[in-house]
């Protein structure tokens, strides 16, 4: 078997979780062994064809993969440029790529044999994926979720309640996805012997950004070789939103060695960049330590993390997965933003042109798309993870929109 | 070299056979005099050594008591800055009694960790404990401390194995601090019996002083772990009462400072209350 090249964009992580200068185990010395014990048990796993063979026969009959390669004929008409695909993971069991990673851990916690899974989530998705592989194995399942985002995603409370999940609402710091990940941080540091934190994205202390990206690379690894057999070559450009980025790190990761393959992460801009009312770490933001790991965050001149903002709730972070932090500094992978208006545009274009209603997250993806087709021309090909839903987002759509349900 | 205040302390104390009181508070809580005036009254009612936080906006291992401590501070708008330059007027008066620095990797980093070194040692302060920042990745952070003379004071916790402690000890300088229940600052209660056999182990892994924390918020268990640990760490009871104080308009210095001096005196005499000699 041949070694990676050091320098081989696959090779990372490297032992201490680090991709480049970012990742790593910034956690209190409570936590330090649990993340390390975790690190090992997913190593085993991972090196464990009975483990993937379990995964496999899950995602197949309970998530419904693979999920299809679909070509968007009107949106690629309507822009004039490159034929656009979409990698439906809208369609997945609960509506959006989140589940892949909740199978994948849950399996893990078993192996483990803990009997307690706890969860953070923003807008819900993850918080429902994690409802639903607690309910399917039979788990008790406690979700934090920031109490402004309870108030605010009542629909998916109640979905978690129905799966047998307990929703408990962060009031601590300002209420939010960043607060919520702090209150699961506290519940793990405090449960420490029977409990399995089930983090939804690319981020977090290691393994858990390496570990959200190899379940979460089943959408590039099948987009890669649908687009092979589809259009016997791989696509010019490869298009994902970003908030923690656990969607763009699975499409983008199996791509990484193609390096005819531009990668092009979606940042949410908010009400704009220069109103500092946005989540676009990368853009926004500078390198420091939250939430486990280093990476680049929104950040005062203190060092105190500033609250982002975005009209989806599920990129609604200030900080991003440490992998994209090292690819957007070696400059493998190129991240540009769309703002809450554009992403509003290209809700309603993508469910007018395709009969498609995508969740607000890949409308920020879909805002870009246009651009890269026009720029790429006719004879070129850009794929796009459609990766959840819009069903959840229709009371934010009409609010914006100035209708009342 | 420095004078060292750490060790200079831990030596009288083990002089006087007894313990030593860690008292903790939020710099800028409530605000920034009322925490300069608490600050300056700690040694008279009884603190050996200080911890001074400095805010984070996301203290992932604090309780709601410092949680909300710190927004208080971060809502007056105190900063890491503002803490060293409190640390400086507290050293105008005050050239003995260690002060300890407490709170989250990304103010310091933010900071820069060369120039913070600096800063705070010249600005007087004496240790450094930063929750997020086990040995894996402390290095850059430690050279730059090293060379300010500055402690790292780490964190080993219930969970920490034998195999790990002696890799938590190896860089640690002043003294350990044993956090003494698995969960966050101020809810859990310590409790004694666990944390005796857990000072043993420490000890026999490190030739520092061993300070215990997290979940002792009475005088009567204060006490109780004066007579097995070589300092007794108070925090989230006594940021509560700052916080209730500012609820009642009282005046929150007098009662901190009131409740020090209870804790103080438990702890000084814990040795002499009962025969049973330090383990």
């Amino acid at each position: 078997m041949n070694a990676p090249s050091p320098n081989a964009y696959t090779a990372y992580p490297d032992a201490n979780g680090r991709f480049g200068d970012y990742g790593g185990r910034y956690v209190a010395e409570t936590l330090m062994p649990l993340v390390l014990e975790l690190g090992r048990a997913y190593d085993e796993a991972k090196n464990d064809p009975a483990f993937h063979a379990e995964m496999s026969g899950y995602m197949t009959h309970y998530v419904g993969r693979p999920s299809p390669l679909y070509f968007a004929e009107r949106l690629t008409q309507h822009y004039g440029g490159a034929k656009i695909y979409f990698k439906r993971d809208e369609l997945n069991h609960t509506g959006a790529h989140k589940i892949n990673n909740c199978i994948g851990q849950i399996l893990l916690a078993r192996r483990m044999g803990k009997t307690r899974i706890i969860a953070e989530t923003g807008a819900g998705q993850h918080g429902v994926a994690t409802a639903t592989v607690c309910a399917r194995f039979g788990y008790p399942c406690i979700v934090y979720m920031g109490a402004t985002d309870v108030e605010r995603q009542k629909p998916n409370v109640f979905r978690m309640n129905l799966l047998g999940a307990e929703v408990r609402p962060v009031t601590s710091g300002t209420g939010t996805l960043k607060d919520a990940m702090n209150e699961a941080m506290r519940d793990w540091v405090t449960n420490v012997d029977d409990t399995y934190y089930i983090i939804g994205t690319a981020a977090g202390p290691h393994p858990y950004p390496a570990m959200v990206r190899d379940f979460q690379s089943v959408i590039g690894t099948e987009a890669r070789a649908q687009m092979l057999e589809r259009e016997g070559r791989l696509p010019d450009a490869v298009v994902a939103c970003i908030g923690g980025g656990s969607n763009a790190i699975g499409l983008f990761h199996p791509f990484l060695a193609d390096e005819g393959v531009r990668l092009i992460g979606v940042e949410a801009a908010g009400h704009g960049l220069s109103t500092g009312q946005h989540a676009a770490s990368l853009t926004g933001g500078r390198p420091g330590v939250l939430h486990g790991n280093k990476t680049y965050l929104l950040q005062d001149d203190d060092g105190q993390i500033i609250d982002a903002h975005s009209i989806s709730a599920g990129l609604d972070y200030p900080g991003i997965g440490p992998e994209h932090a090292w690819l957007h500094d070696v400059g493998r992978a190129q991240y540009v933003s769309a703002t809450d208006d554009e992403a509003l545009s290209a809700f309603q274009l993508c469910s007018q042109l395709e009969g498609i209603i995508p969740a607000l997250e890949p409308a920020h993806a879909l805002a870009r798309v246009g651009d890269v087709a026009k720029e790429l021309g006719k004879d070129a090909i850009v794929l796009m993870n459609l990766c959840g839903r819009g069903d959840k987002d229709i009371f934010t759509v009409a609010e914006a929109l100035g209708s009342r349900l | 070299m420095r004078h060292n205040r750490i060790a200079a302390r831990f030596a009288a104390l083990k002089a006087e056979d007894r313990a030593g009181l860690i008292t903790y508070v939020m710099a800028g809580d409530p605000d920034l005099e009322t925490a300069f005036e608490i600050l300056k009254g700690l040694p008279a009612a009884g603190a050996d050594l200080i911890e001074l936080g400095f805010p984070f906006s996301d203290p992932m291992a604090e309780g709601p008591p410092i949680q909300r401590a710190a927004l208080r501070a971060l809502k007056i708008g105190m900063t890491l800055r503002g803490t060293l330059d409190l640390v400086r007027r507290f050293r105008l008066e005050d050239k003995d009694t260690p002060i300890i620095l407490m709170g989250y990797t990304n103010p310091v980093l933010s900071y820069g960790f060369g120039p913070f070194a600096q800063d705070a040692a010249a600005a007087g302060v004496d240790g450094l404990i930063i929750v997020d920042s086990p040995p894996e990745e402390s290095d850059e952070l430690s050279e730059a401390l090293d060379i300010a003379g500055i402690s790292l004071i780490r964190l080993t916790a219930p969970t920490t194995d034998d195999a790990r402690l002696a890799i938590v000890v190896k860089r640690t300088s002043g003294f350990v601090y044993y956090v003494s229940v698995a969960g966050v600052t101020g809810v859990k209660e310590a409790d004694a019996a666990s944390v005796a056999p857990a000072v043993v182990r420490v000890r026999a892994a490190s030739n520092l002083p061993v300070a215990v924390g997290f979940g002792i918020k009475t005088p009567e268990r204060a006490a109780e772990v004066a007579r097995i640990a070589d300092a007794v760490v108070v925090g989230s009871a006594l940021v509560d009462e700052i916080a209730a104080a500012a609820v009642t308009s009282a005046p929150a210095a007098a009662k901190v400072l009131a409740s020090v001096s209870a804790l103080a005196k438990a702890v000084r005499t814990a040795r002499l209350d009962v025969n049973v000699t330090s383990v």
